[in-house]
C-alpha cells in the first residue's frame, strides 16, 4: 500500500485564535496542514492569507528571541519551536495570548509589568569597577558562577510568568523571571548592589511568595529552574534578615 | 508575604513537626485502648507537662494557621493586604483563645 | 474552560501544592471545632463522654480518619516545602511528593483499621 492510502494525516487543520482585547472571542480558521509545521507558521499563514487584521508578535523564528510566546492549548510556549504535530489534539488547536498580562490585541500582550518587576527585583547589574581597573577574574568552576550560569540564559520570553499561579493570584508577586535574574546577580562577585537587591526580593511580593508549584521549571523552554533560584534567594534573605542586614 | 512572615510560618511549622508526631501517636494509642473521657482526663488533669505541651502546640498552630489563612485571603479571596491582615489576626486570636480554653479544660480539675 | 486551566497545571508537584493548601484550609476550619469539643470537658467528664460516645459512630470515625489524613498530608506537604527551600536540590521532587501522598494514605488506613 502506498503511504497516501494508509496515512491518516488530514490535509487541513482547524485552529481557534483569540481575537480582541481583554474582551473578545476565539475565532476559527482552516489552514493547510503540512509536515514540519510550527504553530508560528500557522499564525503567520492566517495573517498573510486569511485575515490580515490578525495581530501577533515574532522576530527571529528560530527560538532565540522569545517574542513569539503564546498560549497554545492552555500552555504558554514558544510558537516557533512548537511543532503542530506535538500539540494538536483531534485536529484542533487553540492559540491565545499569554496569561497574566494585559492583552493589547489578539495574540499580542503588554509586557510592561513583566519588565517593571524585573527592575523592582533589582535585576540590574551594579558595577564596581571602571574601564581603567583590571578585569575581574571569575573562576567558571566556582560554585557561585556555576549557580549563576545555570540561571543566566533567560531571554525574557514570559512563559514562566504566564504559567505561574502565584503571579495570577498575587498582583505584587515579582515573578519567576525577575527573581531568577536577581539570583544570578546575587551570585555575581563583580556586583555591588546586593544589599538593595536582597532587600527588594525579601519584601512583600518577593521570593517568599513563591509556593514552589514549579510550573515555571516545567515549562521554561531554556530548561531553567526558577523554583530552585527562588529557593536559594529564600535562604540568602533569611540569613541576611537574621543577621540584621535587611529589614522587610 | 515577606521574609519576616515567611520565617514565622516556616519556623512554627518546623517546631510543630515533633509535636504533631507525638499528637498522632497519642491519638492512635487512645483509640486503640478505647480510652474514655475519664481515662483521658485522669492523665491530663494537674499535669504541668501536658499543659506546657498543648499550650505550646496551640500557640504555634494559631500563628501558623493565621499566616496561612492570610495567604489564602490575599491570593484566592483577593482581599487587600490590610483586610487580609485583619482577618488573619482575628482568626489567629479566635484559635488561640479557643485552644487555650481547651487546654485549661483538660488540665485544670 | 476548567479543563484548559488544569491542563498545564497537572503536574504532581502542582497537585501536591494544591492539596497542601486545601488540607491546611480544612484543618483551619476543623481546629476551632476540635477546641470547642475539648472545651466540653470544662463542664465535667459527662459532657465529654457523651461527645466521645457520639463520636464512636462509623460516620464520625470515617470523618476522623479523614482528618488524620488531612493532618498527615499537610504535614508531609509542608515537609516537602521545607526541604525544597532549605537545600539546593537539582530538579523536581516528584518521587518525594508521591511518597508523601502514599504515607498519608497509609496513616489514614492504619487509623481506620485500628478504630473500627
Amino acid at each position: 500500500m502506498s503511504i497516501s492510502e494508509t496515512s491518516e494525516a488530514p490535509s487541513e487543520l482547524s485552529v481557534s485564535l483569540w481575537r480582541g482585547g481583554k474582551e473578545g472571542r476565539y475565532e476559527t480558521y482552516t489552514v493547510p496542514r503540512r509536515d514540519n509545521q510550527t504553530v508560528l507558521d500557522i499564525v503567520t499563514f492566517v495573517q498573510r492569507y486569511v485575515d490580515p487584521t490578525l495581530t501577533y508578535r515574532f522576530a527571529c523564528r528560530v527560538g532565540v528571541c522569545g517574542s513569539c510566546t503564546m498560549t497554545v492549548n492552555g500552555k504558554p510556549r514558544w510558537t516557533c519551536r512548537t511543532h503542530v504535530s506535538k500539540v494538536v489534539s483531534d485536529g484542533r488547536l487553540e492559540i491565545g495570548p499569554l496569561d497574566n498580562l494585559p492583552v493589547i490585541k489578539d495574540l499580542a500582550t503588554d509586557m510592561t509589568a513583566f519588565f517593571e518587576k524585573w527592575q523592582s527585583a533589582k535585576g540590574v547589574f551594579a558595577p564596581s569597577k571602571t574601564r581603567d581597573d583590571p578585569i575581574e577574574q571569575i573562576m567558571p568552576e566556582s560554585p557561585a558562577r556555576q549557580a549563576a550560569n545555570a540561571a543566566i540564559e533567560c531571554i525574557n520570553c514570559g512563559v514562566c510568568y504566564a504559567a505561574c499561579d502565584t503571579v495570577r493570584w498575587n498582583g505584587n508577586y515579582l515573578g519567576p523571571a525577575a527573581l531568577t535574574r536577581a539570583f544570578t546577580l546575587v551570585n555575581d562577585i563583580r556586583d555591588t548592589g546586593n544589599a538593595e537587591r536582597l532587600q527588594a526580593v525579601a519584601a512583600k511580593g518577593g521570593c517568599h511568595s513563591c509556593h514552589s508549584h514549579q510550573s515555571c521549571q516545567e515549562l521554561c523552554p531554556q530548561s531553567l529552574n526558577p523554583t530552585a533560584a527562588i529557593a536559594s534567594l529564600k535562604r540568602r534573605t533569611t540569613t541576611a534578615y537574621l543577621k540584621g542586614e535587611i529589614t522587610p | 508575604m515577606n521574609v519576616r512572615l515567611f520565617l514565622w510560618q516556616r519556623g512554627t511549622a518546623a517546631l510543630m513537626l515533633p509535636l504533631i508526631a507525638v499528637h498522632l501517636g497519642m491519638i492512635f494509642y487512645a483509640t486503640r485502648h478505647g480510652m474514655t473521657a475519664t481515662d483521658i482526663l485522669r492523665r491530663t488533669q494537674g499535669s504541668l507537662l501536658w499543659a506546657s505541651y498543648y499550650g505550646l502546640f496551640v500557640t504555634l498552630a494559631s500563628i501558623h494557621a493565621a499566616i496561612g489563612v492570610r495567604n489564602i485571603l490575599i491570593e484566592w479571596i483577593a482581599l487587600t493586604d490590610r483586610e487580609a491582615r485583619r482577618g488573619a489576626i482575628l482568626f489567629g486570636i479566635v484559635l488561640l483563645v479557643l485552644g487555650l480554653r481547651a487546654v485549661a479544660a483538660v488540665v485544670l480539675s | 474552560m476548567m479543563l484548559r486551566f488544569i491542563k498545564h497545571r497537572g503536574s504532581v508537584l502542582w497537585f501536591a501544592a494544591l492539596i497542601h493548601r486545601l488540607s491546611g484550609l480544612a484543618l483551619a476550619i476543623f481546629l476551632p471545632l476540635h477546641f470547642l469539643a475539648l472545651g466540653l470537658a470544662i463542664e465535667g467528664e459527662a459532657k465529654l463522654d457523651t461527645f466521645l460516645h457520639w463520636s464512636s459512630q462509623p460516620l464520625v470515625k470515617a470523618a476522623e480518619g479523614g482528618l488524620v489524613f488531612l493532618l498527615t498530608v499537610h504535614l508531609l506537604g509542608g515537609l516537602r516545602i521545607l526541604l525544597v527551600e532549605a537545600f539546593p536540590w537539582s530538579s523536581g521532587q516528584k518521587q518525594a511528593a508521591t511518597m508523601a501522598a502514599a504515607l498519608s494514605a497509609l496513616a489514614a488506613i492504619v487509623f481506620l483499621t485500628r478504630v473500627f
